[in-house]
């Protein structure tokens, strides 16, 4: 068995090392820590899915991140410095939500001017279609 | 025929078709990396893989950037499950040794694989010129940016990162990007 | 052998397809009626033959015969027999013939269905399906051949993708897409054809409309609750839904389809609507274009996306034609359908149909927005930017929450107009409801504005809903005395296409509070412990019992037994394991799920140490989910219902 393990086993040695020190007991500080981890992570884009947050995913790279993340956070990082470090490396790209500036401010825009749009055109064809053709 | 919902309805789709066409001619996969021009962040990580002479270092020796200033460094990121890394290991290895006695410094990066694996992986490609480190939880890795392996990054004498390279390189392009790094140099 | 048979048929086809295409405006412009029979008889050749072509494919795979090339790309002599037949869509090429081989059959059953349809309507859609049919036999003659020759013919093949052999609801969820998917080119064929046959005017098309419409759309909605389920089972991440792209093409059809399936009625009901409705059932069809071609050019990066070649150029051209020729048809038979129809009062059910489509449509366009930013922003201002869950999340949530309630508003509301008084005694009472769900949700624990609206409004919808049920049963008891089993079957077989729609939304209820339960009060854990230890979330206690690793003949696994802890007591086991594929880098992880009523604990393996010394265990405890497959089963339960032709379980208005 054990050979088949070792056979296989590319998976993480490293990550094992970087989670190596939690334990399966938390601390109350500990699970904060680990909550203000999981917010920046749901937000930071994994490298090698893709289309998942490195929260969500069970890659190896993303469990290294997200202990990166931690570690910044334990340092007194601000969630915005930790996001900024990620940008710097990775570009724009990692941010799941593209920052609400500038041009990407169309694609928050626009689907709330349909649907201010949509309602105006509601209001108008139902008060349209509802005025009495005869005087009651 | 309506013009007026005609041409309201041509000017969402005429774009549309123009994204996608353009769309077509993009790869998604392709990120460029803000890296280039920057500061490369130091690194000091243990040699698991010695290297050939004259390029060798002991096995527990560490690799530091700092030690490397005023040289040109090639990081080369592989991993001994990684299909393509096959496909430039001897590219790597032998334009190594050609540059051996110049100011020019190769380093393998294991990542996310053992060191044990990573071993066998170079015994069975016959050997390796420059060592090779591990780098534990990845955080040079993150550091630099990576997606996944392989990926080859070309330091320049100041310690900036000059080019980032995604997937296995040839020999001709590490060769001109090498020389143009000594080139600068030298001025 | 089966190669030229095979590609020889799809070849056969598309001369078949062009003759039936041409075949109907002849017979129709010149009046020869007696030339039509030939147009159907290309569209049942046309079944027939690519019947062939893709039985011939699965016959290729079982027998391993790898001189043919998709044979060699997906096939495998290690790979049992129901993934060796289903890889018939595991990649590019298959899927492209399995989609052929779809529409094709769906061609087959409108002709053989409405055949005897007077009117031109019919024959016109069935030539519009069969240009449908011409697209996809020049992609699979070109582009995705499946059939291109191999030589020298390989011993073996890798296999197909592993994350498509790693779970049986590879089996299911994309036969379902299918049909969901290919099934909307229906309803657009009857479009076209009530356009060119100028029924248009009339409504009587889109009664045959609504019902294509229905069928897919059941299919649609099974389908995306089947991938869901399988994202749950085979990524290992613990959820369900990641707005990837090819997620959210499958899900914008759907929008389109659910909002015209309401539009349809305030059609059918008040001869409105009408061009809206020609624009949605045009707009599902192009979505589903859309989406085909977004997964299959690879041009939006996504976890599924296949692998591609020149194929997206074709796509390109095809939904360029389509999209200018459907828009000019739209336009050019836009002043025929002026409304005739008028409402009578605001506080009506018409109102709230209206609003239903205009959140539909803007959640369709804020996903389609959202997927197509990263392509726009490249294209404009250089940048690579993504755009995922958060974003989508953000948006999302207050177009669904304004969903829920108007889902509850609406069947409360009667149709025409409503008096202060009935209003009152129709939306007071599911009040209650929402109250219940509302304190349920405090004391579960939700502070979250907008989960706190979304129970709140589950619970609205829900008891208006029900209470609509209870209404109808009530007035069975009493007038006819029937026992409350007989009225409740009688009832819905009365009207099957309202309570089926009730029905349906009880579903969709029953999917938004597992959604919304499990994104609110998730809890997790991770943490690397050795044999004998335990890891907890949310009270369960698991222990590590063991490390194992086995071969099989096709992968290699290695496992972690752990036990779920009932104080000392063992109440049972969960096995999550990673499957290692000889052909892919990164294993395949393989959680355990242990469901109950109330929730899912879900183990995934993250990593371990090669020799069994400890693993790196991730626990979650995810409420409500089980009610997201269940919702979706009582969706597709609904849309039966509403299917099923008259006749069925109709009751017998008076009794003897």
């Amino acid at each position: 068995m054990t050979r088949l393990l070792a056979a296989v086993a590319y998976a993480s040695l490293g990550a094992i090392g970087a989670l190596g020190s939690a334990s399966q007991q938390q601390s109350p500080a500990d699970s904060v820590l680990e909550a203000r981890t999981a917010v920046i992570a749901a937000q930071l884009r994994c490298p090698v899915c893709q289309g998942l947050s490195i929260q969500d995913s069970p890659s190896e790279l993303s469990q290294q991140m997200r202990a990166v993340v931690k570690d910044q956070l334990r340092a007194g990082k601000t969630p915005e410095d930790v996001k900024a470090f990620f940008v710097s490396k990775y570009g724009e790209w990692i941010l799941l939500e593209p920052k609400a500036q500038g041009f990407n401010m169309l694609v928050y825009a626009l689907p709330v001017l349909l649907v201010l749009l949509g309602l105006g055109v509601v209001i108008v064809s139902v008060r349209k279609w509802t005025k009495p053709t005869t005087p009651a | 025929m309506n013009w007026k919902r005609a041409a309201i309805g041509a000017a969402c789709v005429v774009p549309l078709i123009a994204l996608f066409g353009y769309g077509l001619t993009r790869d998604p996969k392709d990120i460029p990396s803000p890296l280039p021009g920057h500061e490369a962040t130091p690194f000091a990580l243990a040699v698991f893989a010695p290297g050939q002479p004259p390029l060798a270092r002991a096995p527990g020796d560490t690799v530091r950037l700092a030690d490397l200033k005023g040289q040109v460094v090639v990081l080369n990121f592989w991993a001994s499950w990684c299909l393509s890394c096959r496909d430039e290991h001897q590219i790597l290895s032998e334009t190594a040794r050609s540059y051996a006695g110049r100011p020019v410094h190769f380093v393998g990066v294991l990542y996310n694989d053992e060191p044990a694996n990573g071993t066998q992986w170079i015994e069975q490609m016959g050997g390796q010129s420059y060592p090779s480190v591990t780098d534990p939880g990845a955080r040079t890795a993150i550091n630099y940016g990576l997606y996944g392996v392989p990926e080859t990054y070309f330091l320049d004498v100041n310690g900036r990162i000059a080019y980032k390279a995604t997937g296995p390189v040839n020999a001709a392009i590490v060769r001109r990007l090498v020389d143009s790094l000594m080139a600068v140099a030298a001025k | 052998m089966t190669r030229l048979l095979a590609h020889d048929s799809i070849l056969v086809s598309l001369v078949v397809v062009l003759f039936g295409m041409a075949t109907v405006p002849v017979a129709l412009r010149t009046g020869r009626r007696n030339l039509l029979p030939y147009a159907f008889a290309a569209v049942y050749t046309n079944f027939f033959l690519i019947s062939v072509a893709a039985i011939g494919m699965v016959y290729a795979l079982v027998t391993h015969d790898f001189s043919i090339g998709y044979v060699a790309q997906v096939g495998s002599r290690s790979t049992p027999l129901l993934f060796t037949v289903i890889s018939l869509w595991g990649a590019l090429e298959g899927s492209i013939l399995f989609w052929a081989w779809v529409l094709s059959m769906y061609a087959a059953a409108v002709v053989w269905i409405n055949s005897r349809r007077p009117g031109n309507l019919v024959p016109y859609a069935a030539a519009t399906l069969l240009f449908v049919s011409f697209f996809f036999a020049i992609l699979l003659l070109g582009p995705a051949d499946p059939f291109g020759s191999v030589s020298p013919v390989p011993a073996d093949g890798p296999g197909p993708n592993p994350l498509l052999q790693n779970h049986i609801l590879m089996a299911i969820h994309p036969p379902l897409l299918y049909l969901g998917y290919v099934g909307m080119s229906v309803p657009f064929a009857f479009a076209i054809g009530a356009m060119l046959s100028g029924e248009v005017e009339t409504d009587d098309w889109m009664r045959l409309t609504r019902r294509w419409t229905l069928s897919a759309w059941g299919f649609l909605s099974a389908a995306i609750i089947a991938g869901m389920w399988w994202s749950y089972e085979v990524l290992g991440w613990g959820g369900y839904w990641a707005w990837d792209p090819v997620e959210n093409a499958s899900f914008l059809p759907w929008l389109t389809a659910t909002a015209f399936l309401h539009s349809a009625m305030v059609q059918e009901r008040r001869g409105m609507l009408r061009l809206w409705n020609l624009n949605l059932v045009v707009g599902t069809f192009l979505l589903t274009i859309l989406g085909t071609f977004l997964t299959r050019s690879g041009i939006v990066s996504s976890v599924h996306a296949f692998t591609t070649g020149t194929i997206g150029y074709f796509f390109l051209a095809f939904i360029a034609i389509v999209m200018l020729a459907s828009l000019a048809m739209v336009a050019g038979n836009s002043e025929r359908l002026r409304s005739t129809g008028r409402f009578d009062s605001p506080a009506s059910r018409e109102t709230v149909f209206l609003l239903n489509n205009l959140f539909l449509t803007a959640f369709m366009f804020t996903v389609l927005t959202g997927t197509l930013f990263p392509l726009v922003a490249e294209a404009i201002k250089g940048v690579k930017v993504s755009v995922g869950e958060p974003f989508f999340n953000r948006m999302s949530l207050p177009i669904v929450v304004t969903l829920l309630f108007l889902m509850g508003v609406g069947p409360a509301l009667p149709w025409k107009s409503a008096s202060k008084a009935e209003l009152k005694a129709k939306l007071l009472p599911p009040a209650i409801g929402a109250a219940l769900f509302l304190v349920i949700g405090v004391v579960a624990g939700a502070r979250n504005v907008y989960s706190l609206l979304a129970f709140t409004f589950a619970g609205y919808a829900a008891f208006a809903n029900l209470r609509e049920y209870w209404i109808g049963m009530r007035a069975r008891h009493t007038a006819h005395g029937e026992g409350w089993g007989t009225a409740l079957v009688r009832l819905v077989g009365g009207n099957k296409h309202r309570y089926g729609g009730y029905t349906a939304h009880l579903g969709v209820i029953l999917v938004a509070l597992g959604v919304a339960a499990s994104s609110t009060f998730r809890t997790e854990h991770e943490a690397t412990i050795k044999p004998g230890e335990t890891i907890s979330v949310s009270g369960h206690t698991l222990r590590l019992k063991s490390m194992w690793g086995r071969e099989e003949k096709q992968r290699s696994v290695v496992g972690a037994t752990l036990e779920v802890m009932n104080g000392a007591a063992v109440r049972g086991t969960m096995e999550p394991h990673m499957n290692f594929y000889p052909m892919s880098q990164a294993p395949v992880p393989t959680p355990a799920v242990r469901s109950g009523f109330l929730g899912d604990l879900y183990v995934n393996l993250q990593a371990f140490r090669p020799d069994g010394s400890n693993a790196t265990i991730r626990v979650i405890y995810e409420p409500l989910v089980p009610w997201i497959w269940f919702g979706g089963g009582v969706v597709v339960f609904g849309a039966l219902i509403a299917i099923f032709p008259s006749g069925m379980f109709s009751a017998r208005r008076v009794e003897a």
